[in-house]
Order: C-alpha cells, then sequence, then structure tokens
C-alpha cells in the first residue's frame, strides 16, 4: 500500500468562532487518527528525525508503539527524555526540527510528529500520570534559578538521577514564558500546570516570589547548595527607538501578554487587572510573540490587527503554523514596512504610526537579506496600539550579581554547550545564555546542563 | 501567604501593615519596594518600603487607598494573610555623607522618605525635613521623622497646620536665606516632585525623587514602568525608583500613570469599594 503523501489533518476551532474566544485552536487527534498518522512512519534506520529534536526524542520508537495502539509504552518512550511533553506537543518548531528531517518529505508531508507527541501528553494526561523510577537520593543539592522551560527541564532530569532539586521563582506561577508569554489558545495554563505537577510529583521543590539577585543572591545559594543552575531567561524588552515610543498607547508585547495571559486581563474585570485595547492595533515584529499579540488583539476586540515587519513573508521567524492561524483569523500583514515614529493626539494618546517602505538588499550577518528604506516613502497609518514584539535581551539581575561569573557582549551568561560557566558549580541555559531563542532550545539547554551537573557533582565527592 | 501582623490606621485614607517576610525584610533596604497581590484574582501592585524589622522579619508598607487594591488592602485585618509579597526591588537609596540634606514627602511620599531621612542621620548629614499635605489629618509619621531630624517644616494646602502653601514655598526659602544645601530628595505626588525639580534646577542641587509608575512584575521583563530620564528610557523597577529630579520627564510620567483610570474605576464600582 502506498503512503498517504500528507498528515492527518488536525480538526481545529473555525477562525471566525475562535477569534472571539480564548479557547485552544486545534482540538487535537483521536485515538483511530493517531494510530493511521503513526503508521505513515517509515521507521527509516538511519532516523534522521531524532537529529532534529534538541531533546533526543526516540521519535521511531514511540510512533511505532501508537501504531501498534500501545499507548502506554509509547509515553513511557516519550517521557524518558522530555518532561513536558505537552507543552513541546503544541509550541516547538516542528518544521524545521524533527519534521523537518523526516524522509516523508521527499514525497509529500512529513509524519506529523508534533501532532502525534501531543496526542499521547493529552492521553497521559487524561488517564493520570504515571511517576517513573528515580535513582537512588544521591544526598546532593541542587539549587535552579527560574522556573521557566530550561529551568523546569533541568530540574525534572536532575530530581530523576537522585538529587534533591529546589527551585527559585521569582513570579508567582511557575512556567516562565510558558505561563506569562504564550497565550490560553495556544497553550491551555491548565496544560502547564499539570506539567509543573508532574516535576513537582519527581520531588522538585517550588518557592515562589524569590527574586535570585534581590531576595537572595546565587552567592548566598552556594553556600546551600551542590551546585546552581540559572535559567531566568530573557528579560528588558527590546524597542523600537524611534519618537514617541512612550506615548499613551505604546506597550510592548511583554506588558502586553503578562497582563493577558499571567494576570487574565481577558477576564477583567472579573480579574483586577486591566489591559487596553484599541479598535486598531499594529504589531511590530514577525517572530511568534508578534503572531500571539495580533491574535490576542482581535480576541480582545479589536477591528483591525496588524502586522507590521521590515522584511519580507520569507523572512518572518514566526513558526509556519502561527502566520497561517493569524491569516485566517484576519491579521493584516504589512511587510516590507518599518515605523519611525508615532504620534499622538493633544493629550498624548497613541493615534498614528509613521513609517517607511523597505527593499531587500543584500543579506546581513543573519543571512537573511537586509532591509534598505527607500527613500521618501513615508506614510502614515492610523492606530490606537501598538506593541512592540522585536525580542528581549536577557535578564541583567543575576549575571549582574554573581561574583566572578563571565558574561557576554548582550549581557548574557557564557556557557559552554553543556551550560558549564567560568565558576565551578554555576551552569546556565536557555535564553538567559543564548539571547531570545525558542522553548524548545532552552528545554535542551535544561536537559544537557543536568548531565552535565550530574557529573560535576560525582567528581565533586 | 505572608501574614498581616499589624495594622494602624494613618488617617481616613491611609493605613500601615506590618507584613511577616522574613526573606524581604532581611535584605530590604531605604529606597526600595515590594510588590504584593492579595489573591488569586489580585493585580500585582508596588509599595515603597516604609521600614522594616530584620530580627522580627517584618515589613512596613504605608498606603493611600486610591484604587480596587489599595481599598481591598485596607479592609485586610490582623491575622489575614496576602497571596505574595516579592522584593526587595529596585536600587537602594545612593546614601553618603552630603553635608546639609533637605528631605520633602508629600502626602503618602512621607512613608517611603522616613527610613531614608533616618539613614541620612545616621550618617551625619544635617537633615531638613519638610512634611507637606493637603490637611493636618492626612500628615503623618510627623514625630518619627522629627526624631531624625535637625529641623522640621510642615505645610497643608489649606493652612490647618504649619505653613499654608506648598512644600516647594519653604524649599525656596531655604535657597533664598542661602543656606548650603548639598543635596533634595522629593518623595509624593509626580506634580510636587516636579514643582521641587523646578525650584531646585536654576541653582543646580542635585535632587532626587523616588518614582511609582505602573508596574506589573518588578523585575525588568515587562517595560510597563519606563520612564524618560534625560535622552534615556529607564525601567523604574530595575534602574529606579530613585532618578535625577531635573532629568525626568514629569508630563510624560502622569499620562502614562493615568492608563487604567477608566478601568480602575469600574473595577472599583464593580467590588463595592
Amino acid at each position: 500500500m502506498a503512503v498517504r503523501k500528507t498528515k492527518h489533518e488536525m480538526p481545529e476551532q473555525s477562525p471566525k468562532e475562535r477569534i472571539k474566544n480564548f479557547n485552544e485552536v486545534p482540538y487535537g487527534y483521536d485515538e483511530k487518527t493517531a494510530i493511521e498518522e503513526a503508521k505513515r512512519c517509515l521507521q527509516c534506520k538511519n532516523r534522521p528525525c531524532v537529529n532534529g529534536c534538541p531533546v533526543e526524542i526516540d521519535i521511531p520508537e514511540f510512533i511505532k508503539h501508537i501504531a501498534e495502539g500501545d499507548f502506554d509504552k509509547a509515553v513511557e518512550v516519550l517521557k524518558t527524555k522530555t518532561n513536558l511533553p505537552a507543552v513541546c506537543g503544541r509550541v516547538c518548531p516542528y518544521e524545521s526540527q524533527c519534521e523537518g528531517e523526516c524522509t516523508l518529505k521527499k514525497i509529500g508531508e512529513p509524519v506529523g510528529i508534533g501532532r502525534l507527541e501531543r496526542f499521547l501528553a493529552d492521553y497521559e494526561r487524561e488517564k493520570g500520570v504515571k511517576i517513573p523510577k528515580k535513582a537512588k537520593p544521591t544526598g546532593k543539592k541542587v539549587a535552579v534559578v527560574g522556573a521557566g522551560p530550561a529551568g523546569l527541564t533541568c530540574a525534572g532530569d536532575l530530581a530523576k538521577m537522585g538529587h534533591a532539586v529546589s527551585v527559585f521563582e521569582a513570579l508567582h506561577d511557575p512556567g516562565g514564558v510558558l505561563m506569562y508569554g504564550i497565550p490560553e489558545f495556544r497553550l491551555p495554563k491548565e496544560i502547564v500546570k499539570a506539567e509543573v505537577d508532574y516535576i513537582k510529583k519527581l520531588g522538585v521543590e517550588i518557592n515562589y516570589d524569590v527574586v535570585v539577585g534581590k531576595t537572595i543572591t546565587v552567592d548566598e545559594i552556594m553556600k546551600d547548595y551542590d551546585a546552581v543552575f540559572i535559567g531566568t531567561g530573557a528579560g528588558l524588552p527590546r524597542w523600537l527607538r524611534v519618537p514617541g515610543e512612550n506615548l499613551d498607547g505604546v506597550d510592548s508585547a511583554d506588558e502586553f501578554l503578562t497582563r493577558v495571559n499571567m494576570m487574565k486581563a481577558y477576564q477583567f474585570p472579573n480579574y483586577d487587572t486591566p489591559v487596553k485595547i484599541g479598535k486598531v492595533v499594529a504589531t511590530f515584529g514577525a517572530g511568534n510573540v508578534a503572531m500571539d499579540c495580533a491574535r490576542t488583539s482581535l480576541r480582545l476586540g479589536a477591528k483591525k490587527s496588524y502586522i507590521i515587519y521590515r522584511r519580507s513573508e520569507l523572512e518572518m521567524p514566526a513558526r509556519d503554523e502561527e502566520i497561517e492561524h493569524a491569516k485566517e483569523e484576519g491579521v493584516i500583514f504589512h511587510l516590507l514596512t518599518n515605523p519611525v515614529k508615532f504620534a499622538g493626539d493633544d493629550k498624548g494618546i497613541l493615534n498614528e504610526v509613521e513609517c517607511l517602505k523597505m527593499k531587500l538588499g543584500e543579506p546581513d550577518e543573519s543571512g537573511r537579506r537586509r532591509p534598505v528604506p527607500i527613500k521618501g516613502s513615508n506614510f502614515k497609518i492610523k492606530i490606537d496600539t501598538a506593541l512592540v514584539a522585536i525580542g528581549q535581551s536577557p535578564n541583567p539581575l543575576v549575571p549582574k550579581t554573581v561574583k566572578g561569573l563571565k558574561i557576554g557582549k548582550w549581557g548574557n551568561i557564557e556557557t559552554d554547550d553543556d551550560g558549564k560557566t567560568n565558576v565551578p558549580g554555576i551552569f546556565a541555559g536557555g535564553d538567559i545564555a543564548t539571547g531570545a531563542a525558542t522553548v524548545i532550545l532552552a528545554m535542551g539547554a535544561g536537559k544537557r546542563a543536568a548531565r552535565a551537573i550530574d557529573k560535576y557533582l560525582k567528581l565533586k565527592k | 501567604m505572608y501574614e498581616i501582623l499589624e495594622k494602624k490606621i494613618m488617617s481616613d485614607t491611609v493605613k500601615l501593615m506590618k507584613i511577616k517576610a522574613s526573606l524581604v525584610a532581611k535584605k530590604a533596604k531605604a529606597g526600595q519596594f515590594i510588590i504584593l497581590r492579595i489573591d488569586e484574582k489580585g493585580e500585582r501592585i508596588p509599595l515603597t518600603i516604609a521600614d522594616y524589622d530584620r530580627k522580627k522579619g517584618t515589613v512596613t508598607i504605608i498606603f493611600m487607598e486610591v484604587g480596587k487594591t489599595t481599598k481591598q488592602l485596607g479592609t485586610l485585618k490582623v491575622g489575614d494573610k496576602l497571596l505574595n509579597f516579592v522584593g526587595p526591588l529596585g536600587q537602594p537609596s545612593e546614601l553618603e555623607k552630603y553635608g546639609t540634606v533637605v528631605m520633602i514627602g508629600g502626602g503618602v511620599g512621607i512613608a517611603p522618605l522616613y527610613p531614608i531621612v533616618r539613614e541620612l542621620k545616621k550618617m551625619g548629614n544635617y537633615v531638613i525635613s519638610i512634611l507637606g499635605a493637603r490637611n493636618k489629618k492626612l500628615l503623618m509619621l510627623e514625630r518619627e521623622v522629627e526624631e531624625f531630624s535637625d529641623e522640621l517644616f510642615i505645610t497643608t494646602d489649606d493652612g490647618t497646620k504649619g505653613h499654608k502653601g506648598f512644600v516647594s514655598d519653604v524649599l525656596q526659602k531655604l535657597i533664598d536665606e542661602g543656606r548650603d544645601i548639598k543635596m533634595v530628595m522629593a518623595i509624593g505626588p509626580v506634580i510636587m516632585m516636579k514643582v521641587v525639580a523646578n525650584v531646585t534646577r536654576p541653582y543646580k542641587i542635585k535632587t532626587l525623587v523616588s518614582l511609582n509608575p505602573i508596574m506589573v512584575d518588578g523585575t525588568g521583563m515587562c517595560g510597563g514602568c519606563r520612564v524618560s530620564v534625560g535622552d534615556e528610557t529607564k525601567f523604574a523597577c530595575v534602574d529606579g525608583p530613585e532618578f535625577d529630579g531635573h532629568k525626568v520627564d514629569y508630563d510624560n510620567l502622569m499620562l502614562r500613570n493615568r492608563r487604567f483610570c477608566c478601568e480602575e474605576e469600574e473595577s472599583c464600582k464593580l467590588a463595592g469599594v
């Protein structure tokens, strides 16, 4: 029988319906569809998909068990490598990782690896999560700073290895960007909480309201722990640095999303934290965060939601699925367009952005073609809300307060591939080391660091 | 959870609370602030630290009931608990021996001013304090501030106590008298800090102000608290809350502080506070 060339469709809310609510967009596969999709896998001997996975999941193996209908066994395989499968199965950029390497791409679409991972994670959660066997207690204590994807992964892996792990989190909820950054309709917060519960059941203790660098310092932590992992992520939002950026109506994507996601401003006034949204919203940038802002704006009642981006569609850093979903929902893309100035009314409230048309020139150091302004092409767009989603620099609170720690030129913590810093016993990973990247890369860094910490502790005696 | 150990009513709308928060108390320094959240549905609000007791592990906050959260906070009793209380955040005050300093507190701004007055006095400064309020009833911590001040002046808008007029009147008089003022610090309503900075600017007297813009996380993540200081955009939560008073764009700060006025009203109405 010939292999089906396309992925099995994953049912989802219609665009017309979903822009009126914050419920998750796709519904996920049922058991029958999952088995059918799993059967598309060729079980290649050279396993190219595994090379594409930052947390080294044994992809053909778990897919084989799904195809056989043995979901429990499949979950077991999956969970030996990832502590957050329900998260990965929703927000990973599969197309450039596992699915990007899939042999089936030669004849059509790759196996829906992300969809299958999501199916398994949801299957397990509904059934009741099993706690795996842990190694014998080692008597070693490790502190993890930040309960985001890097920290949680590192903490979970270390706990499985038998170490006692305490996490210190600045905010009142665990999850980091999974909680404050990614919207409910893409990653339901109940799912994040369930995954964190699993990590707690592994024996990890999480302390909230502790701002490391302020409430306690890493140097103080080092007195009580054998090693520290720093995964404090991205901080400080980047700005466009154009006039008028401090007008009422211009917000960072981070503030907007934190209000809506973590503080649940979409349920204001039932929840106390408000959020402002105009009739016409412009989001600057074209990454996943920008798509989240543009789509959230529609759900909050914006009549028009623009993405304004200085390069072309080809260079947009967002996942294909996010761009597709944004288009379906009616987000309007102003590409090759760069803002030069925000203007407001006599009260200082934003009402307009002036932009320049751009064209693409020679490739820059990122390999993407550099946008070049077209002289005299200035034009104005009427807007009520501007959301700036052009990235963040690493959070300086921790790096600045650790004695002797080597800091890179962007304020990031310098580490080797395993997360080792220049200070013995201090490890780091995720956005704080690499600058803003993806959830899965942070998880990969947390995983490698856990292995390096384990090795360090064994040698340390 | 963080227990309320003490509660004192300072005036109709101003209350003092001592909160059990050992980790915060251990590290707190004058000039820093905390962020609290009352319950699961609550907003995160910043409040400047009015005092701390490292031995007892308590942090004192003094707040005016101006919005939904502060009004709700005012209804809590001794023994009640806050869901979140995090800090100390921001940079501590730059305290050193300047010589003669003028410490200006307006309304509820007197609360965060007090520990700074105390520290400056302990360092050997000659401290002149000017406390202002709309009326006598709204004045607070007069005796406490007096204890660590070499001179104390009171002003009220309506003349019910001290000089009838503004704190800036007294400051101008001190300058006119030729007092050798090395540093002025002002904490209070934005408009008061703006006026104080305008008074000292021509004389190039170092002037510090403590800003309290709208915040969410308080750790440098969201940028909601950004203020224009000179040519730069600064984050009050990590770079501040104290800034060079001569460089702050007060008008922009006032504008940004009014961002959620309507929502605040709606929230209060709904909660019946």
